[in-house]
């Protein structure tokens, strides 16, 4: 069901100025908020089942359960608006068109936490967007949502955006602290976690732009109500980017009860393959997640019809499902050649690894030297061996997830479609003029009218 | 009265052992020894902050605590982790970890341009002897090694960017140990390299010490350059007075010649007193010592192999251990083997000895 909690005024003339966001019942949660007991909006949203749409999908009432309050010491609240994962583009939407609802969702998220300077750390890329945060922020403030004493409830809060330089680690939080403290982004050895030791030492909290946002409605309709959206643990609505070879690409608010084949096909969202083609493969959170096969994608490894939450897109663990992820679901046609699609995702992880472990730094340079020799037909059958083993090496023994996050799409791409990579090691000259085409299992698919 | 430190049992390859909160798996395994002790590459107990990026010492948690006794999901660092009560921690005994770790030297191995034999670490270089214990045979990258511009770190310190292993402690050093640090990671990812951002030169007072602290020939003496092979030299403990370090080091001498001077080191290859940089550079003459005496190499090392250290010969003779028995000779190995006979000046044959050589002496004879 399209129900938009998030986006459902972001279409309305002028919503990125106060008065038209206040006008259209903005900043209604702020003023509930503030009347509540910080701990008491820690419950509500621990009874709302939220989880961190950032790509872990961790429960984010039970993070915020475990931030220390030690006497004494200040504590942070941090948003995540470092989105650079390849195929996620939907914080930007959010904070582009409703920027006020981040806003206030970073006012009661502070306030329940007990955080007086609150940080955005927003993508490096993102210039233009810094400017449209920072003139909300100072209307949040001329209208006393922000500043001292906001509302007469004696908390005080400053929001502080700061840009980030380019970096996808940045987006790791620990490497997100780092760098908002000034310092290399290297993510942090853990534990301890930042719950406990966080920016400057002090416990703080890292959430994702859209989970800071998801508060406001919790807040609005309480807890229970919005766990009533939604299937199973997938509660509330998800911002869901698709992109690639569909018809309609853009940002899409549903809750997490349609079915994949309903989110590619029916015309409310991606409207189908482009220009008539077939569905090969998607990668449905973002380029980190293992890819499918059409026939995966749609249907579970039992037979299930597959949907869009949680729990059905992880269903069969890596061997036959995926992940949820940021929500960035990349759709691939058949004339897509996915020995290329992998190689192009191992060079943005070469790229972008920090360099700080081992199986990391070396690991993703040698997968996509691999993947570039096998792409240019010079590959041997036993390269996809090597690859296999390469990846499996490097997946868990890291530092942090991005190690996880470069392996994860080689492993998937070899597991399901390793006869199209047999393809390219057996067909050396042809590889380089044509594209493997369908893989073979990729039934005729119905379509939803 | 002071607090009681809490004792931890801690059980790591079957073997128990108590330690003090907050003592991490690596250590409570150097208080073991021997087998069970993770190989360390970037952790220096020395250096605050430093450990867990080279991921050599990954270790199996296979029981969390006795409170919480689930396994952890990953492997993990063991340098990092502390332990806790009733843990209980695979390393030479999990298959998972060996992989894990033979797959970590392989990285480690991926870019390093093995050029050991003219490498003025070889010898006492950690990456060999991680690769020996740990590391496979042959190498499966068929790519172009990486190479970097070179930078030059001024009169003392050399640095080999390509046989560097990325394992910051260099960084640590000269952010704990000296008072101003003006090198550092530049770029990211396997193109991430330990330069100064500007070209200077490393010239702070104790900045050698990063020399002790780089686990290969990344970082190395200027003044010992290509002058000689560790092995020939002899290492002798001696000290002098100091006006700001301890003065207590390593002379590596070659006759009477002293050719290099290093900070003492523990049996982990960790510095015991960091020295600075007039005690390790500008003294250069025995006389400037007072010389204590060789300095104890394990039996392991390469650089034992000149014997510096007097033997300790048993007092007692063969007879006596056997109870008054004469040792008795078995068998003359002369009599059988074709290539041992005594008879035969080995110098005199012109080219390698053969079996051949002896059956034609033989027939001679």
């Amino acid at each position: 069901m399209a129900r938009k909690l998030l986006l459902e005024k972001a279409h309305v003339e002028g919503i990125r100025h106060f008065d038209v966001y206040r006008r259209e019942g903005g900043y209604a949660s702020v003023e509930k908020a503030l009347k509540m007991d910080p701990a008491s909006i820690v419950e509500e949203v621990k009874k709302s089942g939220l989880r961190g749409r950032g790509g872990a999908g961790f429960a984010t009432g039970l993070k915020w359960s475990f931030l220390a309050k030690p006497e004494g010491v200040p504590r942070y609240l941090v948003c995540n608006a470092d989105e650079s994962e390849p195929g996620t583009f939907k914080d930007r939407f959010l904070m582009e068109f409703i920027p006020h609802l981040l806003i206030e969702g970073l006012i009661v998220s502070s306030f329940a936490l007990g955080s007086n300077s609150t940080y955005i750390y927003i993508r490096g890329e993102y210039a233009w967007i810094v400017g449209i945060l920072e003139q909300a922020i100072a209307e949040a403030k001329q209208n006393g949502f922000l500043g001292k004493n906001i509302l007469g409830a004696g908390f005080d809060l400053e929001i502080y955006v700061q840009r980030g330089a380019g970096a996808y680690i940045c987006g790791e939080e620990t490497a997100l602290i780092e760098s908002l403290e000034g310092k290399r982004g290297n993510p942090r050895i853990k534990p301890p976690f930042p719950a406990i030791k966080g920016l400057w030492d002090c416990p703080t909290v890292v959430n994702n732009v859209e989970t800071l946002a998801a508060v406001v409605p919790i807040i609005n309709m309480g807890g229970e109500e919005y766990a009533k959206i939604g299937v199973g643990r997938s509660t509330g609505t998800k911002l869901i980017s698709a992109c690639g070879n569909i018809n309609k690409p853009g940002v899409y608010e549903m809750d997490m009860t349609i079915s994949v084949e309903e989110f590619i096909y029916s015309d409310e969202y991606c409207g189908g393959i482009a220009n008539g083609k077939k569905l090969k493969a998607c990668i449905p959170g973002g380029s980190s997640v293992p890819i499918l096969p059409a026939n995966l994608l749609l249907k579970t490894a039992k037979g299930e019809t597959r949907y869009m939450n949680y729990e059905s897109l992880s269903d069969g663990g890596f061997a036959s499902g995926s992940m949820m992820g940021s929500g960035g679901f990349i759709v691939l046609d058949e004339d897509q050649c996915v020995v290329r699609h992998t190689l192009t995702l191992a060079r943005f992880y070469r790229h972008e690894s920090c360099g700080q472990c081992s199986p990391c730094r070396e690991g993703t340079g040698w997968m996509e030297k691999i993947l570039q020799k096998i792409e240019n037909g010079k590959g041997v059958s036993s390269d996809i061996d090597l690859l296999w083993d390469i990846q499996r090496k490097i997946e868990g023994n890291t530092i942090c997830p991005l190690g996880d996050a470069a392996a994860w799409p080689v492993a998937a791409a070899i597991r399901h479609f390793r006869d199209e990579f047999e393809w390219h090691v057996n067909n050396p000259s042809l590889c380089l003029t044509q594209n493997y085409g369908l893989a073979h299992y990729a039934d005729e698919l119905s379509v939803v009218a | 009265m002071a607090e009681e430190i809490k004792k931890m049992k801690v059980t790591i390859d079957n073997i128990t052992v108590e330690v003090p909160q907050g003592t991490t798996i690596l250590q409570a395994a150097r208080m073991i020894g021997g087998d069970v002790v993770p190989p360390a590459m970037c952790y220096y107990t020395k250096l605050q902050g430093s450990g867990g990026k080279c991921r050599t010492c990954l270790v199996e948690v296979s029981k969390g605590s006795e409170a919480d006794p689930r396994p952890m999901p990953k492997l993990v660092a063991s340098c990092r982790t502390g332990v806790m009560d009733g843990m209980e921690v695979k390393n030479i005994t999990s298959p998972k970890v060996l992989d894990a770790r033979n797959g970590v030297v392989e990285f480690l191995l991926l870019n390093h341009p093995l050029d050991c034999p003219i490498c003025d670490q070889a010898g006492e270089c950690h990456l060999q002897d991680l690769g020996y214990e740990h590391g496979k045979e042959a190498t499966r990258y068929e790519f172009k090694r990486r190479t970097f511009e070179k930078h030059d770190l001024g009169p003392y310190i050399q640095l080999h960017m390509t046989r560097c292993i990325l394992c910051y402690r260099c960084v640590y050093t000269a952010d704990q140990v000296s008072n101003k640090r003006v090198h550092g990671i530049l770029s990211r990812g396997d193109h991430a390299e330990i330069a100064t951002y500007i070209e200077k030169s490393l010239d702070n007072d104790f900045i050698g010490n990063v020399i002790d602290v780089c686990p290969v020939g990344a970082l190395t003496d200027k003044t010992f350059r290509f002058k000689n092979r560790v092995w020939f030299t002899k290492p002798v403990n001696a000290h002098r007075e100091c006006k700001c370090c301890s003065g207590k080091v390593t002379l590596w001498q070659r006759g009477e010649e002293v050719l290099r001077v290093t900070a003492r080191k523990d049996q982990w290859g960790e510095v015991e007193d960091w020295i600075c940089n007039e005690c390790r550079f500008e003294k250069k003459k025995v006389s400037d010592w007072v010389i204590e005496g060789p300095t104890h190499v394990s039996r392991h090392s390469v650089i034992s192999q000149g014997h510096y250290e007097k033997l300790n010969r048993p007092t007692e003779t063969f007879s006596k251990v056997h109870d008054g028995r004469k040792p008795k000779l078995l068998m003359d190995i002369h009599s059988v083997s074709e290539v041992n006979d005594p008879s035969i000046d080995l110098s005199a044959i012109n080219g390698p000895a053969t079996g051949k050589v002896f059956e034609q002496s033989k027939k001679q004879a």
